[in-house]
């Protein structure tokens, strides 16, 4: 899709009128469109217009359930960073988000999962997360920023990774920078190195160079972490020779 | 209970709400149930403009009023207002309700959705706050035919745009095109600034 046909998508955008992988597009595309984000808002607002004129009687018991439950319910930690501030600082020269990209890396390297966390953040900026999804999350930012986080990173793909393990949570999170696309078809799949044996962690968005992934399953002694490229929807046992292979931090 | 009030001037805009939503921020309950009192019906509401079933709006309600205690300390002032943060979030999760519940029914029959076509005037006779509510349905009659059905069907059906297209039988450039030149003239209708 060109990006005058992405532009005109601000529309459909507002009311939640897309999916997939057009969503994703959108979304991409909305982060560094300054244009877009202002029609975006403003649309939402317009929509809030019609959302309150809506507006219906509500019952008293709902009223006594929704604050009962919320006495149960953990609100999340505050964003660490300001998101906005460092993604237009990245927008304005491609040396100088590499800079910050590289910057980052070594960054989750020296200090644990922190950096690591903010460039996850970052990454997530434009999207909105469903419920599910948002637990997933909350695991995820939980390893990160684990006060036992430890990383490693390594460059591959044509860009970096950094590999974040919590002892204490037994799981891990594999972060990428700028890796270069699979081919057409594939995905990069993740896999904890057991021994001998490769057991599969979970397949990354071929769609993103930058992601942050929870890796399925527990670290469990694991000794390594793989990355091969295998067929779309993943395999059961690695078909191809890793594009990277990272040590687990001990 | 106490109705939420919102008459003459944009209610959009009104400042101490967002003051309770950084305080929910910080865990204050007090203040939570400050802001249910201010957006409960608008939550309901849209949902059930969405979803026209009473228990499901109810459910969605609730999961949305709860989200919005949950996730308070990431609300960003500076992506929007308050209660567009929270209105957005209700019609995202209804949505995704109908999405979800309607997936196995075949919904995208033309059939069934020309049954459901009254979605707007549905919508409009149950509403409370008549001023809102009248300047609403005043700024909807100025959009085409066109444009007033694919914003009916995608805000208020929940369809995705291409689902529209389907089921209007239009190219979806189209559907795009109406979708954001209904919004542009809703947005100048109703006098929306962000």
């Amino acid at each position: 899709m060109t990006t005058t046909e992405l532009h005109a998508l601000t529309g459909a955008y507002a009311m939640h009128a897309l999916d997939g992988e057009e969503l994703a597009a959108f979304e991409r595309h909305l982060a560094d469109c300054d244009a877009c984000q202002q029609e975006v808002a403003e649309f939402t607002a317009t929509t809030g217009r019609l959302a309150l004129a809506s507006t219906a009687r509500t019952r008293p018991v709902m009223r006594e359930q929704v604050l009962q439950r919320i006495t149960t319910v953990r609100q999340v930690p505050p964003a660490a960073a300001p998101l906005e501030r460092m993604r237009r600082g990245a927008r304005q020269g491609r040396g100088l988000a590499r800079w910050t990209l590289a910057a980052s890396v070594a960054a989750a390297a020296a200090f644990g999962g922190t950096a690591a966390w903010r460039q996850y953040e970052r990454a997530q900026d434009a999207s909105h997360e469903a419920a599910q999804a948002q637990r997933h999350v909350e695991v995820l930012a939980g390893v990160l920023a684990a006060p036992d986080a430890k990383s490693r990173s390594a460059k591959m793909a044509g860009g970096a990774g950094t590999l974040v393990v919590s002892a204490s949570r037994g799981r891990a999170v594999f972060v990428s920078s700028g890796m270069t696309a699979p081919p057409r078809g594939k995905v990069y799949q993740l896999w904890f190195a057991d021994g001998g044996k490769m057991r599969s962690a979970g397949l990354m968005d071929p769609d993103r160079s930058s992601q942050a992934v929870l890796m399925q399953g527990a670290v469990d002694g694991a000794s390594g972490v793989g990355i091969t490229v295998e067929p779309a929807g993943g395999s059961k046992q690695p078909t191809s020779a890793p594009v990277a292979l990272l040590g687990v931090p001990a | 209970m106490k109705e939420p009030v919102f008459i003459g001037s944009n209610p959009t805009a009104k400042p101490d709400l967002q003051q309770l939503v950084r305080e929910v921020a910080l865990g204050n309950q007090e203040a939570f149930a400050a802001v249910y009192d201010a957006v409960a019906g608008s939550v309901l509401g849209v949902a059930r403009a969405v979803l026209r079933d009473q228990a499901q709006s109810e459910e969605v309600a609730q999961e949305v009023l709860v989200e919005v205690w949950r996730t308070a300390p990431r609300y960003r002032p500076e992506r929007g207002t308050a209660i567009n943060w929270i209105l957005t979030l209700a019609h995202r999760r209804a949505v995704d309700r109908v999405r979800s519940v309607e997936a196995a029914v075949a919904r995208d029959t033309k059939a069934a959705l020309l049954e459901h076509q009254p979605a707007y005037d549905e919508v409009t006779e149950q509403v409370e706050t008549r001023l809102e509510q009248e300047q609403v349905r005043r700024c909807l009659r100025t959009l085409t035919e066109l444009q007033r059905q694919s914003v009916t069907l995608a805000y208020y059906r929940g369809l995705t745009y291409r689902e529209v297209a389907e089921a209007l039988a239009l190219p979806l450039g189209t559907v795009k095109t109406r979708l954001r030149d209904g919004l542009i003239r809703l947005r100048d209708c109703l006098g929306v600034t962000a």
